[in-house]
């Protein structure tokens, strides 16, 4: 037995033989093996592929590498005048064209100065929160497939389909929207959408429970995601996250209450951190927890704008739009809350032309995923789709 | 025009930016350029690029400052002067709420910055990105690699002045 303790750290196959005795094997080669995850991967949510070393199930660092969605939005944008830029934006994150577009929006408009009219700013509010409510649902429905429960997804994704009709009656179209425009909105909100909203959020909060309590009280689906790819607060930080992310990790921020855009400081909303009393903190089940609560929040959101949305006959919501934008001179970093986490755009304008001198977009899921690498070490191979998934990464936000 | 300056001066990101910069200028001296009142961006410039990476320390780790957390870094090119740059959004998250840009700039053949990403991790795949687009050199770097562009693709795509590459791999590349 003394041998054995000295071996240990070392490998050894241990064979038992005969009563009380044992054959120890000394220092196996454990050779390192290279193992892709992706880029055609369902876990990895689109097109990213890790590549994990790995030592047996032990997943020693996974290199991401990136770029297979990339589609030049930085140098398009370039090359296209400010509103054109709008639709580029939109297929960013797919998932949340709203927000993202709002967050586009914000730094031109900051860039121009303009005033931005009392009820655009209330139909702004209502569809990104919509979107987002649609985004958490994709996240959690596609994560809770990741982990082997089928059921979950079918109910985000029958619930989406109705905020989708809701935010195509509005804008004409289903996920990319080009619906809020610098300095206004493409169109004001159809006759009844106050009604059909109102309907759906009754609706929808029992469901919400409902999935909660399919997943966050489902003990498989905890034991996969429980203490599963902890980030500490510092160490979050530091890496840039933003969003659900870093409040997984129990950093109470949220641009939507530290920047105050847009009519957000007039609401009443919680920004949702984990207790501890489910998950520990900053593991894969925080940022869960984190999103699902925050479908709660959103739809307080969306309550209590609908009930103060001022009502105005005849109203044009492109009438605040200016005739030519074209920004003076100047730079630019204007952000937004996603549901991914903080998107931002640093636009250069001359002042003279109607294309910006460089549009930066400050992707939230290309700076979350690049604590993959950190993430992943020592974790097992099935551990390492969980923190993926837990991750909600959108390829096209990432690539670009 | 001065009446616009005096107004934008009363904002207070930036006079909270400015309160930053008076600090810095103190400490670096020379390396740290004159305040840039910008009203939507407020920015200093490090004339010194080697002493980069000695500002960002400061600036992460000084009691005063508490830069904790880099939001966006963006290349940038500037053909005229022939220079590369980058342009950094710092924030201090959560302590002491104060945000301002750093610009630092380098020759546009050839020039070298200093890597950040010892102090910020997340600087690291931004500023593989610069590189990736614009073709700046990160001293110091973990990994600096393409990230979001192929190995052997040629040419910095964000550059100005850039022309596409006929074929790649036998295939013909769009223009």
């Amino acid at each position: 037995m003394q041998e054995l303790g000295r071996a240990e750290h070392t490998s050894v196959r241990v064979t038992p033989k005969g009563k009380d005795q044992v054959v120890i094997e000394k220092d196996l080669s454990s050779e390192e093996m290279i193992l892709n995850m992706g880029p055609q991967h369902p876990s990895t949510h689109g097109v990213l592929r890790l590549e994990c070393k790995t030592d047996g199930e032990v997943v020693i660092e996974a290199e991401p590498y990136l770029g297979y969605l990339h589609r030049c939005f930085e140098k398009h944008a370039e090359m296209v005048d400010y509103p054109g830029i709008v639709p580029f934006v939109d297929r960013m994150d797919y998932l949340a064209s709203m927000n993202s577009d709002f967050a586009f929006c914000i730094a031109v408009e900051k860039l121009l100065d303009i005033e931005i009219p009392r009820r655009i700013e209330f139909i702004r509010v209502i569809v990104s929160e919509f979107n987002r409510i649609a985004s958490h649902l994709v996240a959690i429905g596609t994560y809770a497939i990741d982990l082997g429960a089928f059921t979950p997804f079918l109910f985000c994704f029958r619930d989406r389909e109705h905020m989708l009709s809701l935010l195509e009656w509005t804008s004409g179209a289903r996920m990319l929207y080009n619906y809020i425009l610098i300095g206004g909105v493409a169109y004001d909100f159809p006759e009844g959408f106050k009604e059909r909203a109102l309907e759906f959020v009754g609706y929808f909060r029992p469901k919400a429970l409902e999935l909660q309590k399919l997943l966050t009280e489902n003990e498989i689906f905890v034991k996969r995601t429980k203490g599963v790819g902890i980030m500490p607060a510092d160490v979050a930080v530091n890496y840039g996250w933003s969003g659900p992310m870093l409040r997984g990790s129990g950093v109470r921020w949220d641009l939507r209450r530290m920047d105050g855009y847009s009519i957000y400081p007039e609401l009443d909303f919680k920004v949702c951190v984990p207790d501890g009393r489910f998950s520990d903190i900053g593991d894969s089940l925080s940022r869960h927890l984190v999103r699902a609560m925050e479908i709660e929040e959103s739809l307080n959101i969306i309550e209590q704008c609908l009930d103060r949305m001022p009502e105005e006959e005849g109203f044009d919501p492109k009438a605040a739009i200016p005739k030519r934008i074209r920004p003076k001179a100047g730079e630019v970093y204007g952000r937004a809350e996603n549901p991914r986490g903080e998107l931002g755009f640093y636009i250069q304008s001359d002042g003279k032309s109607t294309k910006p001198l460089r549009c930066k977009a400050r992707s939230s899921c290309f700076v979350n995923l690049s604590a993959m690498k950190e993430l992943s070490r020592g974790q097992l191979i099935p551990d390492l789709v969980s923190i993926i998934g837990s991750i909600d990464i959108v390829l096209g936000e990432v690539d670009r | 025009m001065g009446e616009t300056q005096e107004n934008t001066s009363q904002l207070p990101e930036v006079i909270e930016a400015k309160a930053v910069w008076a600090v810095l200028k103190e400490k670096f001296g020379d390396a740290v350029s004159e305040f840039d009142e910008n009203p939507t961006m407020p920015f200093f410039e490090v004339l010194e690029p080697e002493r980069w990476l000695d500002i960002a320390l400061f600036m992460r780790d000084s009691p005063k400052l508490r830069f904790t957390y880099m939001a966006c870094l963006s290349g940038v090119d500037y053909p005229e002067e022939k220079k590369l740059g980058i342009v950094c959004n710092l924030e201090s998250l959560g302590e002491l709420g104060h945000k301002i840009a750093v610009k630092v700039r380098c020759e546009r053949e050839g020039g070298v910055i200093s890597s950040v990403a010892r102090v910020w991790k997340t600087a690291e795949w931004h500023e593989r990105e610069a590189f990736d687009m614009y073709g700046m050199t990160f001293s110091n770097h973990p990994d600096l690699r393409r990230i979001l562009c192929p190995e052997d693709w040629e040419g910095y795509p964000l550059r100005k002045d850039y022309e596409v590459q006929e074929t790649y791999h036998g295939i013909k590349v769009p223009e």
